[in-house]
């Protein structure tokens, strides 16, 4: 089968991978890198448990194709993990038990760190909407929307405190 | 060292020690390598020479396999062997789903891969094997099957009729299992009772929706004969011995390893012919075999369940009282009883639960378990519990409708009265104790009625329609033999529990029952921290292992916390008494003048330290020279639980549901959602109220949202999430929970199960405030989901 060279950045390391035109972002970062920590639940760009980021939007990594991201900069939970840039919202997370199987959960973080970076804010049903995209079977939802409620609020006031 | 111990000697209601942990809302240690992408789901696991495999999985409900041609599919590019049933067959036997006790039950035998026939659409046919998932998949596309399409027996309704397709002829009928309770005077009961009240109910039939797919790698070994398995699983050891079983193995040389779970909800304790075919596969050619449900697959192959029509009555008297129910069940489960807890359980469930909250004489309820060719149902999160419910307080409502009492008032009339117990409800159900008065009282501290009923008559006038509906129900948990061992199935109704204390004082505690997401280890790390006195972060839990960990029944029926648990907790306590035992001989002491607290031997009078669990570690482990000869050594302790006196711990709770209805959309809004359970003793608050929430949206998911949807020839419509609607963030309403504590004298921790019971209640809560809201227009909706469509339909808008 044909298969195409690309280059990108991945978690901030050059990566250089010859790619099935076919190959998903979910599956090459997966199996391809290993990076386990995203997670492919219905492949059809609905439940959001691939969510990842590229070029700094986040996207569903099972409609994405690894062969459209020559060039592109990829972020997973890895990266932004050892990164330390959503650690006050996994720290919430933990505190609030909003895991329970933990399927959702870096997708579902990656989706509330969206919401946090671009529009924070600690109104439930605008945190519930912005949500939506993202399917958790165990939790009920209520446990996540305290815990990004939590960290907009955090935010917003060391935002203040600041200025 | 010999006083009995008393949940007050452990210490179990106090607060006044800093490891007094019982109560106490720690977080999960576990959940921080969720939240960084770090657990290790079956299908992160990766081994040398693994291959995969893919599945062809049957287009027809019911046809026969005239033959089957692999030559270009072992062809494709990657493909190491395709294999039919025949092939496993060699290597398999076939199992039959039947439990003794459920009497006249029957069940045809099933193979990992069918030899001659599909009974469902999606049944996998013939498999795969390759060295990339992709690769696998693009060869299933090359399989050419012969097949001769058969009538197909879809609607349960029909499957009992003269000219109904027999799906196993060699059963004489589709009938599986059928059973009626029939106490007092049910017909003279009704015959003089002031009203009688009737309606049908349906649940619709749904499935679990795992965000992780069924997962398995089996992983063959011939050079020692063992078959190591990473399996996505709620029973490790009962999967041990299937697989040992139906591959003629010695269960020792079967090891069932779990490690993350990505949701199971009763999904993964059963067990699936695909599964038990990657295993055979494995087996055959003697390397690892992966594979990783996909959406589809899941759809398609996952149990289904809640598949019921239930026609019920109830008869009242003008005071309000409830004379009597008489219920007739029907339920279709698909082509074969699931292998082992079986398919006939869920009606049975509902012939055990009709009814289960209030005190009345007369009962009949007969449950009619019959085979279709649709995907097999079987146990899912709070098996028949909401479909009893939903049926109970469906007609609850209706009679408090029809004699102009309040809903409230109707139940607090009926609910048995707190100090009723011990006693039997109609159906033989045994209660040790339960709280519904109290559980009543305390919904009603929370649920602000008055301001909701004046809101409700103000909105009314503005053509706003909002319901209030109210569900009481009662949940079994901590199941005994009396579930699945006394029919013959192998599935361990005890668990056990390992706590050993290493040389820096840190304890391991090995443990039988699962964590799947629910919170098994937190709890468990907080009970043997407790127990023998440490800080809980000194406590590392170990479970999914079957060479590892003491024989279990793992996580199924709420059983978690009161049986794995208990366990945990008197292994502690063994432990903590060798710990007391050997200091005391070390310090010159009386054992008995000694404790235990955050790591040290301390003087039970003053508090005072007089050597740390490091120390003592340090000396036993590695100074034995230096200690009396015969002092024990052992800093390690077993022990197993199970219940005795009743075959099942009941709960009880009530929830309450505010929503508001569009009635020129049919849309339901829901606003807000309250419950008060009464689990027994509660060990984690954070975590209980998490397995009530989640249970909770699991409810509403089935009241609102989830249907799988089959055409009246058998294919299921509903094969992607697109197509299947599951609860989202945006729609679910915030959850109120309460607790009342009624400890269950059975055990010292008193714990019951409450992981089922937000599922259990939540869609009668909903189905009678939507039928509130409607109540101006005289419409009302009994079927779930309750869709648009539906409610529009019951407003006879089109």
């Amino acid at each position: 089968m044909m298969r195409v060279d690309v280059s990108l950045t991945v978690n901030g390391e050059r990566v250089t991978r010859s790619v099935e035109p076919r190959c998903h972002l979910i599956d090459f970062l997966r199996i391809d890198l290993g990076l386990t920590g995203s997670h492919a639940g219905c492949e059809h760009g609905v439940c959001g448990a691939c969510t990842v980021r590229v070029d700094g939007d986040i996207v569903r990594g099972c409609l994405v194709l690894a062969a459209s991201l020559d060039g592109a900069s990829v972020e997973t939970i890895e990266g932004l993990s050892e990164r330390g840039t959503i650690h006050d919202l996994q720290e919430a997370f933990v505190a609030r038990n909003a895991a329970q199987c933990g399927f959702c959960t870096p997708g579902m973080l990656m989706t509330a760190a969206d919401l946090l970076d671009h529009h924070c804010t600690t109104d439930r049903a605008a945190i519930r909407e912005h949500l939506s995209g993202n399917y958790c079977r165990c939790t009920g939802y209520q446990a996540i929307v305290d815990a990004v409620e939590e960290v907009a609020r955090q935010r917003m006031s060391m935002k203040a405190g600041a200025a | 060292m010999n006083k009995p111990v008393t949940p007050q000697s452990v210490g179990l209601s106090r607060e006044d020690l800093p490891n007094s942990y019982i109560g106490r809302s720690v977080p999960r240690p576990n959940v921080r390598k969720l939240v960084q992408g770090r657990a290790t789901y079956t299908d992160d696991v990766t081994l040398p020479r693994l291959v995969h495999a893919a599945f062809m999985r049957s287009p027809h409900p019911h046809a026969r396999i005239r033959s089957i041609n692999v030559t270009a599919a072992a062809a494709m590019p990657g493909v190491v062997r395709v294999f039919t049933g025949a092939d496993l067959a060699k290597v398999c036997d076939p199992w039959v789903a039947t439990l003794a006790h459920l009497k006249g039950m029957k069940s045809a035998p099933q193979y990992p891969l069918p030899l001659d026939r599909a009974t469902w659409q999606g049944e996998a046919v013939v498999a795969v094997v390759a060295d990339s998932v992709a690769h696998a998949e693009d060869a299933v596309g090359e399989i050419i099957i012969d097949w001769e399409p058969l009538p197909a027996q879809a609607d349960m309704e029909t499957a009992l009729d003269a000219d109904a397709v027999v799906i196993h002829p060699e059963l004489g009928d589709n009938l599986v299992f059928t059973r009626t309770a029939d106490t007092g005077e049910v017909a003279a009961a009704f015959a003089g009772a002031d009203h009688v009240l009737e309606a049908t109910f349906h649940t619709g039939r749904h499935t679990g929706v795992t965000l992780e797919g069924r997962s398995i790698i089996a992983d063959y070994n011939p050079a020692d004969g063992t078959l190591t398995v990473h399996q996505s699983t709620q029973a490790p050891h009962m999967m041990q011995g299937v697989f040992a079983k139906q591959l003629r193995m010695n269960e020792g040389d079967v090891r069932v390893i779990c490690k993350d779970v990505g949701g199971s909800y009763g999904i993964k304790v059963h067990v699936y012919p695909d599964e038990v075919a990657v295993a055979a596969m494995s087996r055959i050619l003697k390397r690892p075999v992966k594979f990783i449900a996909d959406r589809f697959e899941s759809f398609v192959s996952d149990i289904h369940a809640r598949d019921h029509r239930v026609t019920g009555k109830i008869a009242v008297m003008n005071d309000g009282r409830i004379v009597g129910f008489d219920i007739e069940d029907r339920t279709g489960i698909g082509p074969y009883s699931v292998y082992p807890r079986t398919s006939a359980i869920e009606g049975n469930q509902v012939v055990n639960l009709c009814g289960g909250p209030y005190d009345f004489a007369h009962y009949r309820c007969s449950t009619t378990v019959v085979l279709q060719n649709k995907a097999p149902t079987c146990q899912y999160r709070a098996v028949g519990h909401p479909i009893a419910t939903t049926v109970t307080e469906g007609l609850v409502d209706l009679a408090a409708e029809a004699l102009g009492m309040d809903p409230v008032a109707i139940r607090r009339l009926n609910l048995m009265k707190d100090d009723a117990y011990p006693c039997a409800s109609p159906a033989g159900m045994k209660f040790e104790g339960l709280s519904h008065h109290a559980s009543l009282d305390k919904l009603l501290a929370m649920v602000p009625v008055e301001r909701l009923r004046a809101d409700q008559a103000e909105a009314r006038k503005r053509g706003v329609y909002r319901g209030l509906g109210f569900a009481s129900f009662i949940e079994l948990t901590n199941p005994s033999p009396f579930m699945y061992g006394i029919g013959g199935a192998r599935i361990s109704a005890q668990d056990g529990c390992t706590v050993r204390m290493d040389p820096d004082g840190s304890l391991i505690a090995l443990s039988g029952v699962t964590e799947q997401g629910q919170g098994t280890e937190a709890i468990l790390a907080q009970i043997v921290a407790h127990g023998v006195g440490v800080s809980v972060d000194k406590v590392k839990v170990i479970t999914g292992d079957t060479q590892v960990t003491p024989y279990g029944g793992g996580t199924w029926a709420c059983r978690g916390a009161g049986i794995g648990g208990e366990a945990a907790l008197q292994a502690a306590i063994a432990l903590k008494e060798q710990i007391l035992g050997v200091a005391a001989i070390m310090l010159q002491a009386e054992a008995d003048a000694l404790d235990v607290v955050m790591g040290h031997v301390v003087e039970r009078q003053t508090g005072t330290s007089r050597l740390s669990l490091a120390e003592l570690g340090r000396l036993v482990y590695f100074r034995g020279d230096t200690l009396p000869k015969d002092m024990p050594r052992e800093f390690v302790q077993t022990r197993h639980f199970i219940t005795k006196d009743y075959p099942f711990a009941f709960t009880n709770g009530i929830q309450a549901s505010w929503l508001e209805v569009d009635v020129d959309t049919g849309m339901v809004k829901l606003l807000e959602h309250w419950v008060v359970e009464d689990c027994g003793r509660v060990i984690n608050p954070m975590l209980v109220d998490e397995q009530v929430r989640g249970g909770v949206v699991q409810g509403i998911g089935g009241a609102l949202y989830e249907h799988c949807i089959y055409d009246d020839s058998g294919q299921l419509l509903t094969t992607t999430m697109a197509d299947y609607m599951v609860p989202m963030a945006a729609e679910m309403p915030d959850i109120h929970v309460g607790h009342v504590e009624t400890p269950t004298k059975e055990s010292l921790l008193g714990a019951k199960g409450a992981g089922e019971a937000g599922t259990a209640g939540a869609p009668a809560a909903i189905m009678n405030a939507i039928n509130d809201a409607l109540s101006p227009f005289k419409a009302k909706v009994f079927a779930q989901p309750f869709t648009p469509d539906r409610i529009l339909r019951a407003l006879k808008r089109y």
